[in-house]
């Protein structure tokens, strides 16, 4: 698609494009493509001189087991939030869809959360769970439960995944309350009139309309687990006890940081730049599908 | 119309309460811990009903700070915070728009390259390429500046491809009444195009201001001056101290504060919020 209507002029179009293109090659493509050069050097200890050394860096990577446990880690993680974050939005997205009184004062009370950062997202449930001072802890002992995040891995892992999936509801609620209003009233009457209760019309004709709307938010919810959940791990467990709470990116960040492995750290990203680029790719794809449909 | 009986609507009430409750839940905790006392609380002896060191809680982390960890007060965060935010939303916008205004509106050579150059940035956030960004920003000695904190964030295409969508659905006619007018490119970009994209433009403020002022990684790398502290950064060099020094009741103010401009912007501006999240995301 193109426009017909248009403006001559030589210099006018590049001036335009200028400050963008600048600001995309320096920031972006230069730093990207350093990393792909990086990956491929090995730096000795002092930093003095750099060797070429092929996928060296990449085969150190994927022989070393902690690497292979921080991707399945990550994968477990996006997995968990993704199902915990998605069905809690949709029960509340289809009670919100109902004709109720006050659903606009609903939806106000229920998408704010998006505007909280990872970090302070982190801070609260780190603040609530603490083990000495938290006030929910407090009942999960009461419980008889062995309740301490910062010595047990698994704790630690639950508590992070439990405030990725808070801080996602919202988002995931809104675009699924969206999804629910562009059903046609007529298909639900039309199920109702056959005789469908409210339960089976959810599942057989809600919920397969809703599918474009729940792969969507599938991709989104995998590719916000894999970044955005830096802070929260950040300001919760710095990806402790131990290594626990390491995902790709913290990865990323702390052999970069600590290690100084720069070599490594820049495998790492181009590993990431390309798990990143498949994932854009299949939501690419299906949002063409969408528009066909 | 489906009939909903009374019941259903009674449980729908009932469950988007809880779902309210349990959304609310640990920023009403934060709130009661900023005004309690610290002793009460490092005891683990917090109640969950606000205490009466409001003021004074919120006075100490406003305008002098917590006294071991940031050195900072967190009203000075705030203000770099905001100026970053305001950064980012307002140099993205206009970078971005003009752009695309060059990329629909004129034909010339290496349009296309161009355009799939700056929609590839789509693809890769900036955690991916932290540490060879940092090199280049350190190497133009932008480290601890607010150009640095902004620029590589802005190096991204989401609002160029807005504008290109929406000027693509702009009629011709438009342009073809204003060059009868006798109207040159620049006219009719100020005089007729924004006009016609002021409500895509606030949208996508509303989202790049929220975006920005909940940065973290980025500004955690590049910032060591504690004057150039976010507040988003000052909240985690508060809780780095040993948990029997952290000044929780500030910990807690600043995360109320952090969170009260972009809560308020999604809450005031709800509308645009809900337009610019989906525009973004298409």
């Amino acid at each position: 698609m193109q426009k017909q209507a248009i403006f001559q002029s030589k210099l006018l179009p590049y001036v335009l494009v200028a400050p963008q293109l600048a600001i995309v090659l320096i920031f972006f493509y230069w730093p990207a493509l350093q990393a792909v050069i990086q990956s491929f050097l090995l730096q000795d200890a002092f930093g003095l001189s750099t060797t070429f050394v092929w996928f060296d860096n990449y085969i150190e990577l994927f022989k070393d087991p902690a690497y292979f446990e921080s991707v399945v880690r990550t994968f477990f993680f996006s997995f968990a939030i993704a199902v915990l974050s998605l069905s809690f939005a949709l029960l509340l997205a289809v009670m919100a869809d109902k004709p109720l009184r006050g659903s606009m004062l609903y939806r106000t009370l229920l998408i704010w959360p998006y505007a909280v950062a990872p970090p302070v997202v982190g801070v609260l449930w780190i603040f609530m769970l603490h083990p000495s001072l938290g006030v929910l802890a407090r009942y999960l002992r009461a419980l008889g439960i062995d309740w301490n995040p910062l010595l047990d891995g698994d704790q630690a892992a639950t508590l992070i995944i439990l405030a990725a999936a808070w801080k996602q509801i919202s988002y995931n609620f809104l675009f699924f309350l969206a999804g629910l209003q562009a059903i046609p009233k007529s298909v639900l009457e039309a199920a109702a009139i056959d005789g469908a209760r409210p339960m089976r019309r959810f599942w057989t004709v809600t919920f397969p309309l809703l599918s474009p709307t729940i792969f969507f938010l599938l991709v989104v919810n995998i590719v916000y687990a894999f970044f955005d959940t830096f802070g929260i791990i950040d300001t919760m467990t710095r990806g402790g006890p131990g290594t626990s709470t390491v995902t790709l990116v913290y990865k990323v960040y702390s052999d970069g940081l600590l290690g100084g492995n720069l070599g490594s750290s820049a495998a790492q990203s181009v590993i990431l730049m390309i798990m990143v680029i498949v994932l854009t790719g299949i939501q690419f794809r299906f949002v063409e599908r969408k528009v066909t449909y | 119309m489906v009939e909903e009986e009374g019941f259903r609507r009674y449980v729908a009430h009932i469950i988007l309460w809880i779902g309210i409750a349990v959304v609310a839940f640990p920023v009403y905790i934060a709130f009661v811990a900023s005004t309690q006392d610290n002793a009460l609380i490092a005891n683990g002896q917090m109640s969950l009903l606000p205490g009466g060191h409001f003021f004074e809680t919120y006075y100490q982390t406003i305008f002098v700070g917590t006294s071991g960890s940031t050195r900072e007060p967190v009203g000075n965060m705030m203000l770099n915070s905001l100026v970053m935010a305001l950064l980012i939303a307002v140099g993205k916008i206009a970078i971005s728009i003009i752009s695309a205004y060059a990329i629909v509106y004129f034909r010339f050579p290496f349009r296309m390259p161009i355009f799939w150059i700056i929609f590839i940035t789509l693809m890769l956030p900036v955690e991916v390429r932290i540490y060879p960004t940092y090199k280049i920003v350190a190497d133009l000695h932008m480290l601890d500046s607010y150009a640095g904190l902004a620029l590589p964030l802005i190096a991204s295409a989401t609002a160029t491809l807005l504008f290109r969508q929406f000027f693509m659905t702009v009629p011709d006619e438009l342009l073809e009444a204003s060059r009868i007018d006798g109207a040159g490119p620049l006219r009719f970009f100020w005089d007729t195009l924004l006009p016609l994209s002021r409500t895509n433009m606030a949208a996508l403020f509303v989202i790049l201001f929220i975006l920005g002022w909940n940065q973290y990684l980025w500004p955690l790398l590049i910032t060591t001056r504690d004057d150039m502290q976010t507040i988003q950064i000052g909240i985690r060099k508060m809780i780095t101290t040993t948990d029997a020094l952290t000044e929780w009741p500030i910990v807690m103010a600043t995360a109320v504060l952090a969170m009260l401009p972009p809560v308020f912007v999604v809450v005031v501006m709800q509308k645009l919020f809900v337009r610019g999240l989906v525009e973004t995301e298409k």
